[in-house]
């Protein structure tokens, strides 16, 4: 196919697009290498997100769907996907954005204005759950209190339990977040090299938390970054790019390095990384935390409290090592997040400061 | 345990254990001394566990191994290989077991490992009177690639020199060497093997795919050397920072249901099991291993590793920095993965084989139930087959021939056009096809035999 696209190529004097070999190409498509014209990116881009979500069946019609929004690429372009698709295919679903305001100013003050403009651009009602709110600390107060040291992990385990609030707050069935395919591969390089076989089992997973009370989604799960950005920018979406003023500099994991490097040489890798993590001969009976609720807030929790209230404990008790390398989940953490603040290089790249994750 | 006579060191440890012994004897003799020397070991930093010996290195930056004595690490390496042998039945007193040498250092170790374990063996052998426990034997298989790599012949000639020479220099009883080139794996009547697979690897477009190819056709050489020379195991000298790099490759390359198959001590699916006696060694600590004793490596002719593998061994190398334990966790991560049917050595039943013999088949790590069954395997690679790569290639048109092959190898070997996958199949050698068929044959008899008292009629074709 490509050869005789190059032969009309030549005597057109331009490419035109392998797919509808009417128009001119005007992009390579990251995941194919396709050479193809905007309108036809749109349309691959569109369809095979549809036929992901139709084929794994993630939404039923009727159901209230809330979409983690962070105003950053991943999630805009997923507000906006969703909604077309929503509409075009009568998915029959109600959306809504769903964020979390962490309080940092100069940060997410201003990402948040992105998400009010989405709200008015796509229709969607948007509601903002506050770490103030549900917590009564933002986390300009908590790095105040406890440095740039282990910051991340007190966001992380907020936001996760936020999301979840909020989602309850909305009567939502599902929540629906930006996760893409280079996240995913991300991830599963991650729990081998750090040995993780429970995680690594679940990871890929399109639908996770099936028994919680709000079950997540992941949409995107096949979709690539590059492609993301490239349909951002085409269609021209409003979207937020500043990182986080808390998880400094432009920094990159070796992980997410490796799979750009993968990616150069042989795009297709990514959806290999996905594909061996969803084929990996994982035990069945591996050990998984026993699942019970907190005994101080109610949210899902396989210890006594759950991590947000231990995290919490020790910051109102003015003690905000606790809960912090305790446990070797968070030792884990701990050294992580030590070794961004240094501006060392760390294995694992973005954690922090978009609802992505 | 004596150093090898080409290879004798200023530190011949003979003499330096007996005067070990020595000491120690002084030490036990008056209870000061045993003091004053306990206090030494906490000052001046001695090996961390005979506490005795100076350490290889003091400082740390070696590594744990590094604060060992040149004893202790060498015996503590030892145990490791020696473990992983009688742990999964590697060898047998019956068998008879080809090393793979390639002149790397962790084939050098392998083949110097089982050289002490033999030249044990035949000891206990001569000392026993009834001779009931036969030694085992042992050859050394060597690939000789150079046809690939077209190096000057002179150069050629000199590595294998050199490799002759290192395994005629192990203490008697001689090893049988074989310098197998690898162009063998065509029948040897046709002449043209050499061009053969030139055009073969030529018809390759990815990097990545033609090293993978030759990978396996190297497997291929060895087997059939084994196979045609009475061998019945064949013992590689791969290391924990070698399966660490293929677990991150196989990954890469969407290998994840087949990869438990590749990173187990044992993996017979081959006509000839092949073992990994080192499963459990750090390429640094072999490394150093040769260094410390002499044991003389060659210098390979082979173009470095381009492509994905280049990449993957890249970033494991930057990460083993960052963690000096990280290759060992990636390994474990793989070793947790539910292994296939075949990596085990299979028990061995027959009443005619000594007790004694059977008896040394310990086994600690699989129980067959958790390992389920795999029937189908890729003709290239031969990686066993999951359930969906199967469906995918019923979809797909069928080949004339009978041999499936996986997603990936379809994708970074086979050439995207059809009628150059067959000019690709006339390039590649038969046993390929052969050993396909065979599993295919093997597989429909296996399913027949099931099922044969429902059958009504004999014939095939009434399905």
């Amino acid at each position: 196919m490509e050869e005789s696209a190059d032969g009309k190529a030549k005597k057109a004097g331009a490419r035109l697009c392998c797919l509808c070999h009417q128009k001119k190409a005007a992009l390579k498509r990251p995941k194919t290498l396709e050479q193809i014209c905007r309108e036809c990116f749109y349309e691959v881009f569109e369809e095979e997100i549809h036929q992901v979500i139709v084929e794994n069946q993630l939404f039923k019609p009727g159901e209230r769907i809330a979409l983690g929004a962070s105003g950053g690429k991943d999630s805009t372009v997923l507000a906006y996907v969703l909604s077309e698709l929503n509409r075009r295919h009568n998915y029959g679903l109600d959306l809504f954005l769903l964020s979390v305001d962490e309080g940092i100013t100069g940060y997410r003050d201003d990402s948040l204005e992105t998400v009010k403009r989405n709200e008015i651009q796509y229709g969607l009602p948007l509601k903002i759950v506050s770490y103030k709110d549900l917590y009564g600390w933002t986390m300009d107060e908590i790095v105040k209190m406890i440095g740039l040291k282990n910051n991340c992990t007190f966001c992380g385990v907020f936001r996760r339990q936020a999301l979840d609030r909020g989602a309850a707050l909305l009567k939502v069935d599902k929540l629906a977040t930006g996760h893409n395919a280079d996240d995913i591969a991300e991830t599963v390089l991650l729990n081998i090299l750090r040995g993780d076989i429970a995680r690594l089992s679940r990871c890929t997973s399109i639908v996770t938390g099936e028994d919680g009370p709000i079950p997540r989604c992941k949409p995107f799960k096949y979709t690539y970054e590059k492609e993301i950005v490239m349909y951002a920018y085409f269609k021209r979406l409003d979207y937020f790019s500043t990182e986080c003023i808390y998880s400094p500099n432009a920094y990159r994991g070796f992980a997410r390095e490796f799979i750009k490097d993968l990616e150069r040489i042989r795009p297709r890798a990514i959806l290999d990384i996905i594909k061996s993590g969803e084929n990996f001969r994982i035990s069945t009976s591996t050990k998984m935390p026993e699942q019970g609720t907190c005994e101080r807030c109610g949210y899902i929790s396989s210890q006594k409290w759950c991590k947000a209230c231990v995290l919490l404990e020790g910051l109102n008790r003015g003690l905000p090592k606790l809960g912090i390398g305790r446990t070797r989940g968070l030792n884990n953490d701990d050294k992580k997040d030590t070794k961004k603040t240094n501006g060392t290089k760390s294995i694992e790249s973005k954690q922090c400061g978009t609802l992505d994750f | 345990m004596a150093c090898s006579a080409s290879a004798c060191q200023s530190n011949c440890y003979k003499t330096q254990q007996e005067e070990e012994a020595v000491k120690a004897n002084n030490n036990t003799n008056s209870f000061a001394a045993n003091i004053s020397s306990s206090n030494n070991n906490s000052n001046s930093g001695l090996c961390l566990k005979c506490k005795a010996n100076q350490p290889i290195s003091s400082n740390s930056d070696g590594g744990d191994d590094a604060r060992f004595c040149i004893d202790c690490f060498r015996g503590n390496l030892f145990g490791k290989f020696r473990f992983a042998v009688t742990s999964n039945a590697m060898i047998a007193p019956t068998d008879n077991v080809l090393v793979a040498f390639s002149g790397g250092p962790s084939s050098r170790v392998a083949l110097q490992f089982v050289h002490e374990m033999h030249s044990k063996a035949q000891k206990n052998f001569d000392a026993c009177r009834d001779r009931s426990l036969p030694v085992f034997g042992v050859g050394v298989a060597f690939v000789d690639e150079s046809s690939v790599y077209s190096a000057p012949s002179n150069e050629t000639d000199k590595v294998i020199g050199d490799v002759r020479l290192i395994v005629e220099n192990l203490a008697p009883p001689s090893k049988e060497l074989y310098i197998v080139p690898i162009e063998s794996v065509y029948s040897s009547d046709s002449g043209d093997g050499r061009e053969r697979l030139k055009k073969l690897l030529d018809a390759v477009g990815d990097a990545t795919g033609r090293e993978d190819l030759l990978l396996h056709l190297r497997m291929l050489a060895l087997q059939k050397v084994a196979s045609q020379n009475g061998y019945n195991r064949l013992l590689l000298g791969s290391c924990v920072s070698r399966i660490a790099c293929h677990v991150i490759s196989a990954t890469v390359k969407g290998q994840g249901y087949s990869l438990p198959a590749d990173v187990q001590y044992v993996d017979a699916r081959w006509e000839i099991p092949v073992v990994l006696p080192l499963r459990d060694c750090l390429a640094k600590e072999l490394t150093m291993l040769c260094r410390l004793d002499g044991l003389k490596t060659v210098e390979l002719i082979r173009s470095p590793c381009t492509g994905i593998n280049g990449l993957v061994s890249s970033f494991v190398t930057l990460l083993q920095e960052e963690n000096p334990s990280r290759e060992c966790t990636i390994m474990r991560t793989a070793g947790k993965l539910i292994p296939f049917h075949f990596n085990k050595i299979e028990e061995i039943d027959d009443s005619n084989v000594l007790l004694a013999t059977r008896r040394r088949q310990k086994r600690y790590n699989l129980k067959p139930n958790e390992s389920f069954s795999s029937e189908s395997f890729c003709f290239i690679c031969n990686s066993p087959l999951s359930r969906s790569d199967l469906l995918s290639l019923k979809n797909l048109e069928s080949h004339k021939t009978s041999s499936v092959c996986c997603s990936s190898c379809q994708f970074q070997i086979l050439p995207q056009d059809p009628s150059s996958v067959n000019e690709l199949y006339t390039l590649l050698p038969e046993q390929l096809f052969a050993r396909a068929k065979h599993d295919n044959l093997d597989h429909c008899s296996a399913i027949r035999e099931q099922i044969q008292d429902c059958l009504l009629s004999e014939g095939e074709d009434e399905t």
